[in-house]
């Protein structure tokens, strides 16, 4: 137990470090690569409380493809820090105290309903179907959260289509 | 607890010694196979002493001149990034070969050693992270070189890796649904029997046409030719490492042939049975060399290719990535599922 506490404890740090360094980087390119390096630690998160099945899909979805086409948008852009516009929206500053608070208060509220609980063992005769792996959530996707699971695939369709149309030019 | 930590330390060691050791004798192999269709000797000169051995140590040579060659960093690049690139590019292609099982078991000092470092039930989706988290490598390289002939590489790197990963992906599926699982060492273990040759391209014949699909796609994502486009000589010097000498340059070469080993391993692994063959059941030290022997196939394979075949253009590489690998992965997906469905 304590080596895996230890494991957590690195990966949280490294995970909130890099979060904080989204924010105050003025470069975007950091920025960026400042959530790759969160995801990833999330993801070693994951592996710590025994869900490799979403550790990896992170990976690959999150760090794997969309971030590489932030990055790649970055890289064709090559914005420059955009000391301008941020001067511009001064007004917007102290909009963004009372929302910090109410983030914070919700935070609270969120972390202090949590009740301590640990995920029950799981005997190694069913291990293939404990918590995170890919057969138990292949099977609740699939039976109990079918309707949700399809209405994102079409959702998903939607916005292929709605890309398709914008990016068409006419004539064609 | 200590002695299963001693275990892995040990196999990660060695895995990690024969895989430097692969890599420096793959550049030499690639060298000799493409003096061979080219019709040349190739090295031959590099041995020990009068011996000349057929100049089988020439990657020794190459690595002390590379060492010893000047470290540049250019004055406008990013530092930071610059030096970390090429890091990023090597880890991940060292990293994916700890899932990748090379024999069955030996008994070696009275204790039975599986032969595979460790085994993760996603394995093969820990593979696809690994490869896909690669391609930061050669992007930050392009950009942080501050050269437009390593930005152009760096960016055509990561269109092309994100096309050609999805066709590669999806290719998998088919295999993951014949052999119900998504860890390795059980992928290969259900090819078993029949003599050692039960590979699941022999078993589903289905899966030759997989096979082209998936090998297609991993030329591209190792970018090889016909795929080298993120370092085409012709347009853009070198690509992405124009700007890198010395041991930097020699990481990024490092890690396109590990990738090219991985995604031979890989394949070998998920079509060719893996470390079977005949008589591994009796003779459990033959499934590391019938491994060996199919990994070095793939290897050449991909070299006959490189030295035959010439480079796509740009608008070609997409439109055959979008429009044919991508709609026939997903085209033999529904007929493997439809297959499995009314077999089973």
């Amino acid at each position: 137990m304590g080596q895996e506490k230890l494991l957590f404890i690195i990966f949280a740090v490294i995970a909130i470090a890099s979060a904080l360094n989204i924010l105050l980087q003025r470069n975007p390119l950091y920025s960026a690569l400042s959530l790759i390096g969160t995801l990833v630690a999330l993801s070693a998160l994951y592996v710590t409380v025994r869900a490799e099945f979403i550790a990896a899909v992170q990976i690959v979805v999150y760090a794997g493809a969309i971030m590489v086409l932030f990055v790649f948008v970055i890289m064709l852009l090559n914005a420059p820090g955009n000391q301008l516009q941020l001067e511009r929206q001064k007004g917007l500053r102290y909009l963004a105290i009372p929302f910090a608070g109410l983030m914070i208060a919700e935070m609270f509220y969120v972390v202090l309903s949590i009740r301590l609980s640990t995920l029950p063992p799981v005997p190694a005769a069913n291990a293939e179907q404990a918590v995170g792996t890919t057969w138990s959530i292949g099977t609740s996707l699939f039976t109990d959260y079918l309707l949700p699971f399809e209405v994102t695939s079409v959702l998903i369709l939607m916005a292929v289509v709605g890309a398709m149309v914008l990016a068409r030019r006419e004539g064609e | 607890m200590t002695n299963l930590l001693l275990e892995w330390i040990i196999k990660t060691l060695v895995i990690l010694l024969i895989l430097v050791t692969a890599v420096a004798y793959v550049t030499l192999m690639e060298r000799k196979v493409m003096a061979w269709i080219q019709m040349r000797v190739g090295p031959n000169r590099v041995g020990l002493g009068k011996f000349k051995l057929w100049g089988l140590m020439q990657p020794l040579a190459d690595g002390l001149k590379m060492i010893f060659k000047e470290d540049i960093i250019p004055l406008q690049a990013n530092q930071w990034l610059y030096v970390l690139a090429p890091a990023i590019s090597l880890v991940p292609a060292l990293m994916t070969f700890i899932v990748i099982p090379y024999g069955s078991e030996i008994t070696l000092f009275g204790r039975t050693i599986e032969l595979h470092v460790t085994r993760l039930n996603v394995g093969l989706l820990y593979v696809l992270a690994l490869t896909s988290v690669g391609v930061y490598g050669i992007v930050l390289a392009g950009w942080s070189s501050n050269n437009k002939y390593s930005l152009m590489g760096g960016l055509r790197s990561s269109a092309q890796m994100i096309s050609y990963e999805l066709a590669l992906g999806l290719s998998i599926v088919s295999v993951v649904l014949y052999s119900g699982s998504l860890d390795l060492v059980e992928i290969v273990d259900a090819q078993r029997g029949f003599h050692g040759l039960a590979w699941n391209i022999f078993h589903y014949p289905l899966l030759i046409l997989v096979f082209v699909i998936f090998y297609i796609a991993s030329l591209a994502e190792t970018n090889r030719t016909p795929f080298d486009l993120p370092e085409a000589d012709s347009e853009l010097v070198a690509g992405y490492h124009t700007e890198y000498s010395s041991m930097k340059f020699v990481m990024f070469q490092m890690a396109e042939y590990l990738n090219l080993i991985t995604a031979s391993s890989i394949a070998t692994t998920l079509f060719f049975g893996g470390w079977n063959g005949p008589s591994v059941g009796r003779l459990p030290f033959l499934g590391p060399v019938y491994f060996t022997i199919k990994v070095l196939a793939l290897i050449f394979l991909a070299m006959w290719i490189r030295y035959t075949v010439p480079r796509f253009r740009y608008d070609q590489l997409m439109r055959f990535g979008w429009k044919f690998l991508l709609p026939a992965s997903i085209v033999n997906i529904i007929i493997s599922s439809t297959v499995i469905l009314f077999t089973r």
